[in-house]
């Protein structure tokens, strides 16, 4: 097939940046979104322009190092990471925009790559059990239900790529924040921090530059993990909590 | 360089016993002109005695160091996967300070977050027999005996306390309606004793590891550096004390010196540049502390795996792993006609089909081990019976077929057990595995050698340290499935912090300066590397390097090697090397983010360990696990070792830049499993 690619070029961090349209022909239907764009690199790189910086790494859809707005939609038209979305997806003929993820907090890097260290932080403040190794008590000590063990894993199941920030009006880092709320605070092991942790990380979320959640549900819509908007329910329960009981 | 067609090959080298050193070769006879004999290795520094004591034995004795001088001393750690993240979480607990680099956007995306199946543990939980021993056994066993006894028993019994740890941190494993964990068997062993968090067991570990780095992170033990790559390793008085790294975002060459260094970067698979590794996976930073001195061991064992997603093209940039437990329900076969491998699969009537594992070994069928599963799929196809789309001369794919799995057990009940499986498949092939079988291909996955270690995880070089995937490891000639999250955690949070203490007990170290002589050097050398990368400015993209070499070493240091294809290989790399550095065109600056550089570097080193591989593979004349030679195999075709001649570790030594390594034996002592030859049928 042949395509129309507008994609975002910017030298730098203070870079102007700007669309910039390439012809792509000879496209195969089997080929992943990101094995398309390495054919147009191997073109601009034949005739000596610079190929365009995108971020990939494992191409399995698990690492969560890719993610591109393709046509106003994080990871594009279907559910699923940027490296997993495959041209049988699109057209012949179809014209695609492509660009990073727009938010304050996701400084663009160059061309497509962003700095999304703010997640790093985010963690850092909280999002964590502490644990030091070899303290641990046997594993069968605690019993965790099931019910309890199957929401924290479907919470965890996030990948870090940033599609639900890139997608939010807000540019909000809620359903990220959320997840790992609920992840941790589904099981017995992460209730002795549970009140400090959620103040902790959702002040980090704010002083990193995210907005807050207006209930829209792009986030979870975007999520290739779909992660459920009930997660920010939980967030703010927990919060709740938190200052209720004084933290 | 030499000319590997012009002369007949010189016979066999002489096998000497690496005891009887006075009738090994004159040290410059090189054998078949590519390498030469040097001292064999005898001290591990493993303790003797009861097999069940001496990692108690060892930790006893490694020197203590003081809480209040831990401050005082840093170790850098490259990479942050399980091997890597958790060693830097433990050491930062621990009170040292840590540096920590990761060439990724975050600690987080390590490639160890993509294993699917599981951690395997001697919990016993399931009362079905399972004990340390018999880890320790199977684990002996799959890797065909090629891997050293202490070492594995240790990771045998640590196993345990990874289960303890994890749960702790709160990774959410499966568990069972009573609240306790669930376990689920794997191949090549009979009890069940595989930990899972459905198909994303790596995914739960690493996040694990990675929130209680960042815990460190935030308390100010552990410094990270992400988007930085190391270059190169400095070494001062024999000792290794720093690192050369480069600011993937600014290009900025800095230099991190410290008391100590852990390389905990993974496997070199990308050398075949079509693998399961991510895009980024890479060998640049043990290649260049092999160059400086770390023994290079066992470097042509790798694993292929069989269920694999197979090459649907020219473009394909990676390859995906399904998890083998589809061979649980699923059936392999293949046309028996090549004349039907183009027609559609569901046409073929049942008696056209071969079933050619069920066939071959009848009482394993389609459960026989990855390095058997993956050659025979091979052999079908280079037979002309192969299906799918033709890439170069050949189908390349067999069909996995789940047609009596779904009326056997209905479309629901498989959906429940492999529905994630299934949807990756369709999303990636565009077609829908409920009515068509599935193809699959071998694909390279992981590699058993690396930089050699002694019992402690140290390399050849005082004060550099080797864990997880990134050494020569546990697995022997073959890594036994959910044997390398066990692996990569038991290193980084139980073996690495109670082994670098000792170490670290004769430090700090004297202060180094950056002015230092060979700090200064080190760094110059990674500047001219950046330099004449960019320099170069030839004809050819580093992807069109790296996918010729990707296709010399499949076709002949893949699943099937002879004397004949390696030294064929050989010479073929050394000219594409020769070829790179004279035509391989690198765009952009080195002063910004430049990924072409990123992947020209590392190509640059895959040209070198290429030939390694193949070397080693030439000189390894049996066929051992992961490692198949054609001269060494039983009448019906399977593979055949020698004990007598090759139970050993082959440490390589760097010959320098034009010159021939140097192999290292060191014998493999069995005390406590047997070794035996294993059979399937």
């Amino acid at each position: 097939m042949n395509l129309t690619l507008k994609i975002w070029r910017q030298a730098g961090p203070k870079a102007t940046g700007e669309m910039v349209t390439y012809p792509v022909s000879g496209i195969s239907e089997d080929m992943s979104f990101l094995e398309m764009l390495d054919v147009l690199n191997e073109q601009l790189n034949a005739r000596g322009e610079e190929p365009i910086a995108f971020d990939s790494d494992c191409r399995e859809g698990i690492c969560g190092m890719c993610g591109l707005m393709i046509s106003g939609k994080a990871h594009g038209p279907e559910v699923t990471t940027t490296c997993q979305l495959h041209m049988r997806s699109f057209s012949d003929g179809d014209e695609i925009t492509i660009e990073p993820w727009r938010a304050d907090a996701f400084p663009v890097i160059k061309d497509l790559v962003v700095d999304r260290s703010s997640f790093d932080r985010i963690i850092q403040a909280g999002g964590f059990i502490s644990a030091n190794t070899g303290s641990a008590p046997e594993a069968h000590s605690v019993p965790v239900p099931k019910p309890k063990a199957d929401r924290s894993f479907m919470a965890a199941a996030c990948i870090g790529c940033g599609a639900c920030v890139a997608a939010c009006p807000n540019a909000s880092g809620m359903l990220f924040l959320g997840a790992k709320i609920t992840h941790l605070g589904e099981l017995p092991q992460g209730q002795p921090e549970r009140d400090a942790r959620v103040v902790n990380m959702l002040t980090q979320h704010d002083d990193e530059g995210f907005g807050g959640c207006t209930n829209i549900g792009e986030c979870s819509s975007a999520c290739p993990k779909e992660i459920p908007l009930d997660v920010i329910n939980q967030l703010n329960k927990d919060l709740r909590h938190a200052l209720a009981h004084g933290e | 360089m030499t000319d590997l067609h012009s002369d007949t090959i010189a016979p066999e080298a002489p096998e000497a016993p690496a005891t009887d050193s006075p009738e090994a070769p004159a040290p410059d006879t090189l054998v078949h002109g590519l390498y030469r004999e040097g001292e064999p290795i005898v001290d591990t520094k493993a303790p003797r005695g009861p097999i069940a004591e001496r990692w108690n034995t060892r930790k006893f004795e490694a020197a203590l160091v003081n809480p209040a001088n831990r401050r005082k001393l840093t170790v850098i750690i490259v990479g942050t996967g399980l091997a890597g993240g958790a060693a830097a979480a433990t050491l930062g607990e621990a009170g040292y300070n840590v540096k920590s680099f990761c060439y990724q956007d975050s600690p987080r995306r390590a490639h160890s977050i993509a294993a699917q199946g599981g951690i395997n543990a001697a919990k016993n939980y399931k009362e079905d027999g399972d004990s340390t021993f018999r880890l320790f056994y199977d684990t002996v066993k799959g890797g065909d005996y090629r891997s050293r006894e202490s070492n594995v028993y240790r990771l045998a019994e640590v196993s345990a306390n990874i289960i303890d740890q994890c749960v702790a941190q709160g990774v959410p494993f499966a568990r069972e309606y009573g609240g306790l964990l669930d376990n689920r068997s794997f191949g090549g062993v009979q009890v069940s004793r595989t930990f899972y968090a459905r198909g994303q067991t790596g995914q739960q570990l690493l996040i694990g590891a990675y929130q209680a780095l960042e815990r460190q992170v935030a308390a100010g033990t552990v410094e990270m550096f992400a988007r930085h790559e190391m270059l190169e390793v400095v070494i001062v008085d024999g000792k290794a004390r720093g690192i050369i790294a480069r600011d993937l975002v600014t290009g900025e060459i800095e230099t991190h010196l410290a008391d100590a260094v852990v390389l905990a970067s993974g496997g070199y698979g990308n050398v075949f540049f079509l693998s399961t590794n991510a895009m980024g996976s890479n060998v640049t930073a043990t290649w260049r502390a092999h160059r400086k001195g770390a023994h290079f061991a066992n470097p042509c064992y790798t694993q292929i795996h069989p269920t694999c997603i197979p090459v649907a093209g020219e473009h394909q940039s990676k390859l995906t792993l399904m998890s083998e437990s589809l061979r649980n329900d699923g059936r392999i076969w293949v046309p028996k006609n090549a004349a039907d491998c183009e027609k559609d699969p569901r046409q073929i009537p049942e008696e056209d089909r071969d079933y050619y594992l069920e066939r071959i070994y009848p009482s394993f069928g389609n459960l026989v081990p990855r390095d058997i599963a993956s050659r025979q799929a091979k052999n079908v196809c280079d037979e002309g019976r192969g299906v799918g789309p033709k890439v170069g001369d050949f189908r390349r794919g067999v069909y996995l077929d789940f047609t009596d799995a779904l009326k056997r057990m209905s479309a629901e009940a498989v959906a429940e057990k492999y529905g994630n499986l299934l949807d990756m498949y369709q999303r990636i092939t565009g077609e829908n595995p409920y009515e068509v079988p599935m193809r699959i291909y071998p694909a390279v996955h992981y590699t058993m050698g690396g930089l050699w270690v002694d019992y402690d995880l140290q390399s050849t070089i005082p004060g550099l340290f080797v864990t997880g995937e990134a050494n020569f490891s546990d697995h022997g000639a073959n890594r036994l499935g959910a044997s390398a999250l066990m692996q990569g955690l038991a290193d980084g949070y139980f073996v690495l912090p109670n082994t670098i203490r000792d170490y670290l007990a004769k430090g700090p170290f004297p202060k180094l300066e950056e002015s230092h002589e060979a700090v200064v050097e080190a760094r110059a050398s990674v500047d001219a590397r950046v330099q004449k990368l960019l320099s170069i400015n030839g004809d050819r993209s580093v992807d069109s390097f790296h996918k010729e070499l990707g296709n010399i070493m499949w076709e002949y240091c893949g699943m099937e090697r002879s004397e004949e294809g390696l030294l064929k290989a050989i010479d073929l790399i050394r000219g594409l090397r020769d070829e790179f550095w004279r035509n391989v065109k690198v765009l952009g600056a080195a002063d910004t983010l430049n990924q072409s550089l990123e992947k020209a570097g590392r190509v640059a080193d895959f040209l070198e360990l290429g030939e390694l591989m193949c070397i080693d593979a030439l000189h390894r004349r049996e066929s051992c696990g992961g490692h198949f030679r054609a001269e060494s195999q039983t009448e019906d075709g399977e593979a055949l070792r020698h004990d007598d001649e090759y139970a050993y570790v082959a440490a390589w030594e760097w010959g320098g830049q034009d010159g021939a390594p140097t192999l290292h034996k060191e014998d493999l002592v069995y005390e406590f499993v047997e070794m035996k030859q294993r059979s399937y049928k």
